[in-house]
């Protein structure tokens, strides 16, 4: 099963694709039998000895058993751990509601900000943006976010200043986004100064010095989707030449 | 709504595929197929086969009327919006073909209390559109990126007064026909998911269509893949 699984890294899977167990032909009699042990990721299921995928995308693979497809979607469905841009839409005694874009609003303490109490509460007006992370998040459950950490500091998590711009990206886009070494954001450095806030659930915000910089920012951004990489670097060329 | 006699596929599916009269490939029509081609939904598709077209799109999973709340898994909603005019009685069958196949290879249980609606316009009717409908609708779905347990195609057969089987006829062809039928196959096990008939016809007839539409469905599936597969090719 592992070696058919690395052959496929890399190559499309539709649902309905499988990968089934097979028993080794030979027991090795020197070297220890170790179980493989496979971890699933998004858009792969197990039913019996079977791997399923249930979704389309590119099979994807990380050192040392982990296997996952990458698909370009568009709806973010909430993950624990993810931290994501919300937008707060009511307040309701002790908690507030963020809309996540998800299939429903996620709610948010009052207590969890830095340095809140239930004197001292936090100024969150609805419609303010919050950068924040789940810390419920299933099928079964109202998702829950929180704007601290374990040790009860804001680490980047908390309301949004003033100035900035929200827009929506495929959630594919914001993976590549955040994955380490990633191009488009060593493109983006060359290009002017900003501050990028990337929520897992496709939605970036983006301040520069100017509104026009603001503007060149996220439409670059939004077209980074449906390019390939030389396409993206001659645009950001271009950019950079002033030509646009 | 009928489901096919399951010994009559058994007997396909042991015994290999069963010789198609006539020729010995299935001709369909030219088709093609875009993905994402709408901003606003969560997923479309449009898919053409000949001149028939359909355009389709899928939001989901979103909030849910609680009036249409299921506890344990997603509500379907498909929508068939003719070229002109409002759905009438026959688009509301289509819609029902459409969800029950939908529902079928979704894993709806997957997304509990949230809703999933599957909007299809028609841009141009000539023939098999029930066939069309059914394969945008699966790309739209695998565009929005929901989980489904396989993939499903459609292939419409008309069986003319010689007894002559045609697959995916145009409108013209379907008006000379004896019988109409469709059916839905889904991609693991080359299983009938949905059939949708008109007319008479025998049994033998009957089993003949679906294993040419078997057969056919192995050149849709090929599609579906080449098609996401240079969707992908950017990212790859």
């Amino acid at each position: 099963m592992f070696s058919r699984l690395k052959d496929k890294v890399g190559q499309v899977q539709l649902p309905g694709d499988e990968f089934s167990w097979e028993a080794e032909d030979t027991i090795p009699l020197t070297d220890p039998v170790r179980p493989e042990r496979v971890v699933c990721g998004p858009g792969l299921r197990r039913s019996g000895d079977r791997l399923l995928v249930c979704k389309s995308g590119v099979l994807r693979h990380k050192q040392p058993n982990v296997f996952w497809i990458d698909s370009q979607q568009r709806r973010y469905v909430p993950a624990k751990g993810e931290t994501v841009i919300g937008i707060v839409t009511a307040k309701s005694g002790d908690i507030f509601k963020v809309d996540v874009g998800g299939s429903e609003a996620a709610s948010l303490s009052y207590l969890a900000f830095e340095g809140a109490t239930k004197r001292n509460r936090p100024n969150v007006q609805v419609g303010d943006l919050v950068f924040a992370q789940f810390i419920v998040a299933n099928k079964d459950m109202e998702p829950e976010l929180t704007c601290i950490d374990s040790s009860g500091r804001a680490n980047g998590m908390g309301v949004f200043g003033a100035g900035g711009l929200v827009f929506t990206v495929s959630l594919g886009l914001v993976r590549r986004l955040l994955s380490p070494l990633s191009e488009i954001r060593s493109d983006l450095d060359q290009l002017f100064p900003c501050e990028l806030v990337v929520g897992m659930n496709g939605r970036l915000w983006v301040r520069s010095p100017s509104i026009q910089q603001t503007l060149i920012v996220a439409n670059l951004l939004q077209s980074c989707d449906s390019m390939t990489a030389p396409q993206r670097r001659e645009l950001f060329r271009r950019v950079q030449q002033g030509a646009l | 709504m009928t489901q096919s006699s399951c010994d009559a596929l058994h007997f396909f599916r042991g015994g290999g595929m069963m010789e198609v009269c006539g020729s010995s490939t299935v001709s369909l029509r030219e088709f093609g197929c875009e993905q994402s081609l709408l901003s606003r939904p969560d997923g479309s598709a449009s898919f053409t086969q000949g001149d028939t077209s359909v355009l389709a799109g899928v939001y989901g999973p979103a909030e849910v009327k609680v009036s249409k709340e299921i506890y344990d898994r997603a509500t379907l909603e498909v929508l068939v919006q003719p070229k002109v005019g409002l759905p009438s009685v026959r688009e509301r069958l289509q819609e029902q073909c459409v969800r029950e196949t939908c529902e079928a290879s979704l894993l709806l249980s997957l997304h509990p209390r949230s809703s999933l609606t599957l909007i299809l316009q028609v841009l141009h009717d000539d023939g098999s559109l029930l066939s069309c409908f059914l394969n945008a609708a699966c790309m739209a779905l695998m565009d929005a990126g929901l989980p489904m347990s396989c993939l499903f195609c459609a292939v419409t057969c008309a069986i003319d007064t010689d007894g002559q089987i045609t697959t995916d006829p145009t409108a013209a062809q379907e008006k000379e026909s004896r019988a109409l039928m469709t059916f839905a196959i889904d991609s693991t096990e080359r299983k009938v998911l949905m059939s949708s008939t008109k007319g008479s016809f025998s049994v033998s007839e009957l089993q003949q269509c679906i294993a040419v539409s078997q057969k056919a469905s192995e050149k849709i599936f090929q599609f579906y893949r080449d098609s996401v597969r240079r969707r992908y090719s950017k990212i790859l």
